[in-house]
């Protein structure tokens, strides 16, 4: 895998890190609904897992 | 060393005719020299490796248990801080420098104090526990999984201590694929726990943040008078235990402490470049048993506040009710993932455990051995019910050990005793070693249920009265436990060196 693609599938990690918190304060500040807020963990969680187990590596440890 | 490597350490020596020491010792004979300086790691993997280990299915339990409980918010974020603050000393500066020096594993750590039986028996009964532990997270993965299907998970709470038919079905299911990837792809799945971790405490966080408006709560102004008001309110549910600051701490400090005063996380430690790293059990404590277990006890008390609101009777808080009320989806998968990626290392280990105290059986066969004791513990919803209390006796029985290799290595050569005595003498089983390990848990526990169980009330009337009137709980035995069973051992092992000493010269 080249470096871009790695660091392109770990912006796309943190973003779904990213989404799978912040919606849940706009949520709590009542800036978004309960509904979007549950899609937006949908759409975290899918873009974690989709680019995540591509760069995270495993050890022996 | 690596599982690929155990796996065929154990079918070299299938059917080889060895006895069980011996086979014991094969299996780990990869550890039997010290790590080597080339193969250490750094802080990064340590905190990858507790923030992967510590944030698990169960946590979706503890936490949830500590409301039901009746704890104040008070005792819990104070409790859960000194306790977790103390996992981390213990880490830190008792079970670091000892893995750094040595750089040996707890199994021939004990092996050389203990002998050879005494480790045997350890690895069995360490066996078992897991595969309760394993059964308690397929439990966990289970209440997500029937969930979405419309199947109601049983509620032990109001009596219902038998799961209904297609909930046995379905843990059943999600058991056997656990065991399954336990016996044919354990790597693989190793490296999705490694995926799985960095994401779940997010889930955990949020889904407690937005649980926090069903409470009433509206920012910090009124958040710690809702806390005790709505979440941690002091009043234990029928039928619980009331718990207080000293139960907090004392859950935090003994959950893990087969890993940290019991020195089995030396196993893991003797890997570390500097005993310093032990501080890195920081990221698993405080993310994991302390931030999870606060936003599972909020989630727990936002989900029963609004079901009770809604007219239900008796609310049921299993993870997967919980978790979908407060993330949705993403909740439902987390509790899946958090209970089957501990789930699977666990049954793996278990199998590895029986596979080495039977006569050279197969591991897909010991593994499906732990696999249906797994499944069959993950039917019983007592389990969960009384996780803390599993917890803390499965610490309090493994931690005399690991107390003994403390004492072994930072006393024995100041009071003049030769180290490593069991090994040294090429002794089968070190008696100072029984009497202090089973001498210590048989005094705790007798302490315990002389007060707890109506059958042994009696004990009370034999005892001097500062005893009778202790009330001891599992949650407070720690450093009594700790201190009886160190000096048992140091005892006993005085009158054993004292009569059969070990000459100076072969002592240095």
């Amino acid at each position: 895998m080249t470096s871009q693609a790695r660091n392109t599938l770990k912006a796309i990690s943190f973003a779904g890190l990213v989404l799978s918190v912040v919606p849940a304060f706009l949520f709590f500040g009542g800036v978004l609904s309960k509904q979007i807020y549950l899609h937006l963990m949908t759409a975290g969680m899918l873009m974690w897992f989709g680019s995540a187990i591509f760069w995270v590596r495993k050890d022996d440890l | 060393m690596s599982t690929k490597t155990e796996s065929a350490v154990l079918e070299r020596n299938a059917g080889a005719g060895l006895t069980l020491v011996e086979r014991l010792d094969k299996l780990y004979e990869y550890d039997r020299e010290p790590v080597n300086e080339s193969k250490l790691y750094g802080w990064r993997t340590f905190i990858a490796m507790f923030l992967g280990e510590h944030i698990a299915g169960t946590e979706f339990v503890i936490g949830t248990l500590l409301v039901m409980h009746g704890v104040t918010a008070a005792d819990v974020f104070g409790g859960l801080a000194v306790g977790n603050l103390l996992a981390v000393l213990s880490w830190t500066f008792m079970c670091a420098p000892i893995a750094v020096k040595e750089r040996l594993t707890i199994y021939w750590q004990i092996r050389k104090i203990a002998g050879p039986y005494l480790t045997v028996l350890y690895s069995g009964l360490f066996a078992l526990i897991l595969c309760l532990m394993a059964g308690s997270m397929v439990n966990v993965s289970t209440t997500a999984v029937t969930l979405p299907m419309g199947i109601d998970s049983p509620n032990y709470a109001v009596g219902q201590t038998v799961p209904s038919i297609p909930w046995i079905v379905i843990a059943v299911g999600v058991g056997t694929v656990i065991g399954v990837i336990a016996v044919l792809g354990f790597e693989r799945m190793a490296h999705f726990a490694k995926v799985v971790g960095p994401w779940m405490p997010f889930v955990f966080v949020a889904g407690a943040v937005a649980s926090l408006p069903s409470l009433g709560v509206t920012g910090l102004d009124n958040f710690w008078q809702i806390a005790n008001e709505k979440i941690w309110t002091g009043i234990p549910r029928a039928g619980q235990m009331h718990y207080g600051f000293w139960h907090c701490a004392g859950l935090a400090w003994l959950c893990n402490i087969a890993q940290h005063m019991g020195m089995g996380d030396v196993t893991i430690f003797r890997y570390a470049r500097k005993w310093q790293m032990g501080v890195c059990s920081a990221f698993g404590m405080f993310l994991g048993h302390y931030v999870a277990w606060i936003c599972s006890g909020i989630l727990c008390a936002a989900f029963v506040y609004t079901q009770t609101a809604a007219g239900v009777a008796d609310p049921n808080p299993t993870p997967g009710n919980i978790a979908m009320f407060g993330a949705g989806f993403a909740g439902i998968v987390c509790v899946l993932l958090a209970g089957w990626t501990t789930a699977n290392p666990t049954l793996y280990r278990a199998g590895l455990a029986f596979q080495i105290a039977t006569p050279n059986w197969s591991r897909w066969v010991m593994t499906l051995v732990a696999g249906i004791l797994m499944v069959v513990t993950a039917c019983i919803p007592a389990v969960l019910h009384y996780l803390d209390r599993i917890v803390a006796y499965y610490g309090l029985f493994f931690m005399p050990l690991g107390a003994f290799i403390f004492i072994d290595f930072w006393l024995f050569p100041r009071l003049g005793l030769a180290r490593n005595y069991a090994q040294r003498r090429g002794l089968l089983l070190s008696w100072p070693a029984a009497v202090g390990w089973f001498g210590s848990f048989g005094i705790c526990f007798l302490l315990y249920a002389k007060d707890q169980y109506a059958s042994m009330a009696w004990i009370n009337s034999g005892l001097p009265s500062f005893l009778a009137n202790y009330k001891a709980d599992l949650f407070l035995q720690v450093l009594p436990a700790w201190l009886i069973a160190v000096v048992l051992y140091t005892v006993c092992s005085l009158i054993q060196q004292w009569f059969n000493p070990i000459a100076r010269e072969q002592s240095k």
